[in-house]
């Protein structure tokens, strides 16, 4: 089912004296969630991703904007006749209910033309406890389960009205690092095999880049950017979504540019044809670095982490935003550090640098070569 | 840290005192005196030792007229107040407007004096020749007869008595049961939503499992309160509730204790005990099944 | 498109039966609040109507015309009321007031002094919540008696003053001060007393006043232990003079003066209520008395 959300605003009346005005939660908000995708809400917390997944499920009614599923207009239907399945951030697991009683509430639920005859129903909880691999949990109570689990009984409930839309909030944010990894396989897996379309918030980029075949990042209420995870990270729009995404962070660096040349410092760094003499802000991939004697930007070496597989070079730089910054290099190009040397120099990928205005911070493209 | 035994003990001396003169001592005294048969109240002494004075008590008319009495009106209000107070803390969290100013009205019983408003509940109830009572009035305006609800027959008395109880103990309900009802977390309601769960399914499969404990904590402390029942009867009947014939055992006890026919603290604490034995096996079931019932 | 209709249909629906089920709601509350204020409002509305106007009335109006203050006048003037509200207001200050300072003391014992046998002996405490009162004022009013204190005010307070449920409660308050603050203070050689009183209790303010308001509310309202202990009506309290007032007071038919005297004795409370309605609520759901 294709999601469609167009113009969508959400305003909140203003709380109390001290701030009478509406809160704006989500802002003009349009966007097209193709049929059986995975879609990734992401944002810092309080950007207006929940209340738009409220939304898209019914929970609350857009002040202004149309949602449609498919070519349907649900704006107005409330969720029950929207068909829609939710997971909540702490999975809202009925705790008087065992597994089974769980999965098989909504079903109960139907009612007239709909309602399912008992072997039906079982027929079905047993189906989708399979896919989600529970079966053997099904007498317990949500209690006896682990994070992860009750996450599964959670999507399994979720899943069992065979809904036209799956909505995930914050879906992995209550589990341990180690569950996360593979439960959001899990969600993945679950998500390929029955195609339902997805929409799944969250504020681990991580996470969303992983698994979503497309992501949209949200900033204020406004949604920044929105492309398929390479797509976005490699081409981001604005200064807050190259930022946002990728571990480590970006670098980001005050410069200029001046005859088609960006000067980081007093220092020519990389030749950005088309671009007028301005001020901006240069962000630089982590893997943008090139170790190089006599690379163009020297930065003050402060230290060496080895990773393994490759090695991040800590160093920092007057012109850099935050006090230090973070390169990661191939583990091979380490010997080529100078550990007595207190500088190290780099030459950059172009296609890893960006530039954005001073003030909107809105992107600069410059032709790559 | 260091122990600072001694002072520790000072710091709680008063308390200690005040207990054991007025909790400790009393609570072993009362069974020294229900067996003390006999007991003279002038001259501090008594004839034996025995059962004599649970039989007495067990034999009393006045006895069986309370227990009657007390065990109606446990098995009328507190069902009929918890129920009351459900419907209404459920009908209280589903609105916002006017919200505090029900509550604010609904908690006002809890802060009046029993015997002052049991005056009023007296004067609508009662029908004397002068006026029939605004009760009794809105009856025959309904084409009823009108009743004497104070010096009447018995189950107008009592329907009194459990009204009166059920108007003094709403207070404390609702509000036990309003917080309980808030502290659901907001997401199993969603979830119940986007299933599309009718409203009373809602009620009955997720918000009643979800306080069933304080509903019980409810009934448990109910019951032992009602067994308990006295000012409301003497607010409404007067302060000789054997000639109304609506003592109840806590009455009976005071009675036996003090008054026109008090003087006899070896009856007042046989029957006291025996009213503990109750309520305490009443509570002990009541832990029973709640323990079998409650599913959180 | 037809789907389309159909959901709207049913969406329509489910409104209209939102709607009603509003006004259902609101009614059912407000029936509810009738019942609760009824009482009040009949009681204010007598108080106000005079002897003779309400005894002509076979049918009772629902408001009068000719509002009088003569039934507040008879209530202060005919019967000791005045006398019944001054012996109320020191009972209630005399036990609320040896009461807290008794809790506090015992409370900050078990919060935050150690000493041999304090698990045991708070767990006795608790134990005791248990007890009926019913039980041990049988042998208190023999105690009371035999040490001649019926009729007087310490024979009224002394029994009253024990209450276990609130040294729980600030016990469970006091702990709630991290140590830190304690451990602070003894490296500045604060005495324990000082501490208390310069410390814990200004942090533990709200819980103080609401279990002192609790209190209040009880001692006002106390019937029983009052009608035992004081046979002599210069020392009765309200309870225990309403029901005089009542049997022998006006002459059953003045109930016009009887509701005055109903009024003088409910506003106290009611306004104590009003002032401090969210710490009164708050306080009473943590554990109630009444129950």
């Amino acid at each position: 089912m294709k999601i469609v959300l167009e113009h969508l605003t959400k305003k909140f009346p203003g709380r109390g004296k001290k701030n009478p005005g509406d809160v704006t939660a989500v802002n003009d908000f349009t966007c097209e969630i193709p049929d059986g995708e995975l879609v990734g809400l992401l944002g810092p917390s309080g950007c207006g991703k929940s209340t738009t997944l409220n939304m898209i499920c019914g929970l609350e009614t857009p002040t202004d904007g149309k949602i449609l599923f498919g070519d349907e207009d649900v704006t107005k239907l409330s969720p029950e006749l929207r068909g829609v399945g939710m997971v909540f951030q702490n999975y809202a697991l009925y705790p008087h209910l065992n597994v089974r009683q769980n999965i098989q509430f909504p079903l109960e639920n139907l009612r007239g033309k709909d309602r399912l005859p008992k072997a039906e129903m079982e027929k079905r909880v047993s189906e989708t406890a399979h896919l989600v691999q529970i079966e053997d949990l099904m007498d317990r109570k949500p209690r006896e389960l682990s994070g992860g689990q009750q996450q599964r009984v959670a999507i399994a409930r979720a899943l069992v009205k065979f809904p036209r839309v799956l909505l995930l909030d914050e879906p992995l944010s209550n589990l341990d690092a180690r569950l996360r990894l593979q439960t959001r396989e899990e969600i993945r897996k679950i998500q390929k095999k029955t195609g339902i379309t997805t929409v799944f918030v969250t504020h681990d980029q991580d996470e969303a880049m992983s698994i979503c075949d497309r992501i949209a990042v949200m900033q204020n209420g406004v949604l920044m950017q929105q492309g398929r995870p390479q797509e976005v990270y490699d081409d981001p729009s604005s200064l807050f979504v190259a930022k946002f995404l990728g571990t480590p962070p970006i670098n980001v660096f005050q410069g200029t540019v001046r005859g088609g040349k960006l000067f980081i410092g007093n220092q020519a760094v990389l030749p950005v044809p088309g671009i007028k003499d301005r001020e901006v802000w240069a962000a630089i991939r982590p893997e943008g670095f090139v170790l190089q004697a006599d690379g163009p930007l020297a930065c003050h070496l402060e230290r060496v982490e080895v990773m393994g597989r490759d090695v991040s070079v800590i160093s920092s730089h007057n012109a850099c935003t935050s006090q230090t910054l973070r390169s990661i290099i191939s583990a091979e190009s380490r010997a080529e550090i100078d550990m007595s040397s207190a500088e190290v120099r780099f030459s950059l990928k172009p296609g890893k640098v960006f530039l954005f205005e001073k003030e909107t911070e809105n992107r600069l493209r410059f032709e790559r070569s | 840290m260091k122990r600072n035994n001694g002072k520790a003990w000072l710091y709680l001396l008063p308390a200690l005192l005040f207990l054991i003169v007025f909790m400790v001592y009393p609570l072993i005294d009362v069974f020294i005196y229900s067996f003390e048969e006999g007991f003279n109240f002038a001259s501090q002494t008594y004839f034996g030792t025995g059962l004599y004075n649970f039989s007495y008590v067990l034999h009393d008319p006045y006895f069986l007229q309370a227990v009657q009495n007390t065990f109606l009106l446990v098995i009328i209000t507190v069902p009929v107040s918890t129920g009351l107070a459900l419907l209404i803390s459920v009908g209280l969290s589903s609105i916002k407007p006017l919200r505090e100013l029900y509550q604010t009205v609904y908690f006002l019983p809890y802060v009046t004096n029993t015997l002052a408003v049991g005056l009023v509940f007296m004067i609508l109830f009662q029908k004397t020749e002068y006026t029939d009572g605004l009760v009794n009035l809105v009856i025959e305006l309904f084409g009823g007869n009108a009743v004497d609800f104070i010096d009447g027959p018995y189950w107008a008395k009592m329907f009194v008595l459990c009204f009166y109880t059920i108007w003094v103990v709403m207070p404390f309900k609702i509000l036990v049961l309003t917080s309980a009802l808030a502290s659901v977390n907001q997401d199993y309601y969603k979830a119940a939503r986007v299933d599309g769960t009718p409203k009373l399914r809602v009620f009955t499969r997720i918000t009643l499992p979800m306080i069933s404990p304080m509903i019980f904590y409810l009934v448990i402390t109910g019951f032992i309160g009602a067994f308990k029942a006295y000012s409301d009867a003497v607010a409404l009947f007067g302060t000789d509730l054997n000639a109304a014939g609506m003592n109840t055992i806590v009455g009976y006890v005071y009675d036996m204790l003090y008054g026109d026919s008090g003087g006899y603290p070896s009856y007042a604490s046989a029957a006291a005990i025996l009213l503990f034995a109750i309520v305490l096996t009443v509570t002990c079931i009541n832990l029973l099944v709640s323990r079998k019932k409650v599913a959180i | 498109m037809e789907q389309q209709l159909d959901f709207e249909k049913m969406q329509r629906k489910t409104n209209r039966r939102g709607h009603v089920q509003k006004i259902v709601v609101y009614l059912f509350l407000s029936v509810w609040a009738l019942i609760v204020l009824f009482p009040f409002y009949w009681m204010i509305l007598t108080s106000v109507k005079s002897y003779g106007s309400y005894n002509a009335e076979h049918v009772p109006s629902f408001f009068t015309l000719s509002p009088t203050l003569q039934n507040y006048v008879d209530a202060f003037t005919t019967v000791p009321l005045l006398g019944y509200l001054l012996n109320t207001l020191i009972f209630t200050i005399g036990t609320t007031a040896i009461m807290i300072v008794v809790s506090t003391l015992a409370a900050y014992a078990f919060a935050r002094l150690e000493f041999r046998g304090k698990n045991l002996l708070f767990t006795l405490f608790l134990s005791l919540m248990m007890i009926p009162s019913e039980l041990v004022v049988i042998t208190n009013f023999v105690t009371v008696t035999n040490l001649d204190m019926r009729n007087t005010f310490a024979g009224l307070i002394l029994p009253s003053v024990t209450s276990v449920f609130y040294i729980y409660l600030l016990k469970e308050n006091f702990e709630q001060v991290p140590d830190e603050l304690y451990r602070a203070a003894k490296v500045d050689g604060t005495s324990d007393l000082k501490y208390l009183w310069k410390v814990m209790i200004p942090i533990c303010r709200p819980t103080i006043v609401t279990v002192i308001i609790l209190k209040i509310i009880e001692c006002w309202n106390s019937y029983v232990w009052p009608r035992l202990i004081t046979d002599d009506p210069s020392y009765y309290l309200v309870s225990n003079g309403i029901q005089e007032i009542r049997e022998n007071g006006f002459g059953r038919e003045n109930i016009p003066a009887m509701m005055a005297a109903v009024v003088v004795i409910s506003v106290p409370l009611i306004i104590l209520f009003l002032v401090f309605r969210r710490k009164i609520m708050a306080g009473v759901s943590r554990g109630g008395l009444k129950g």
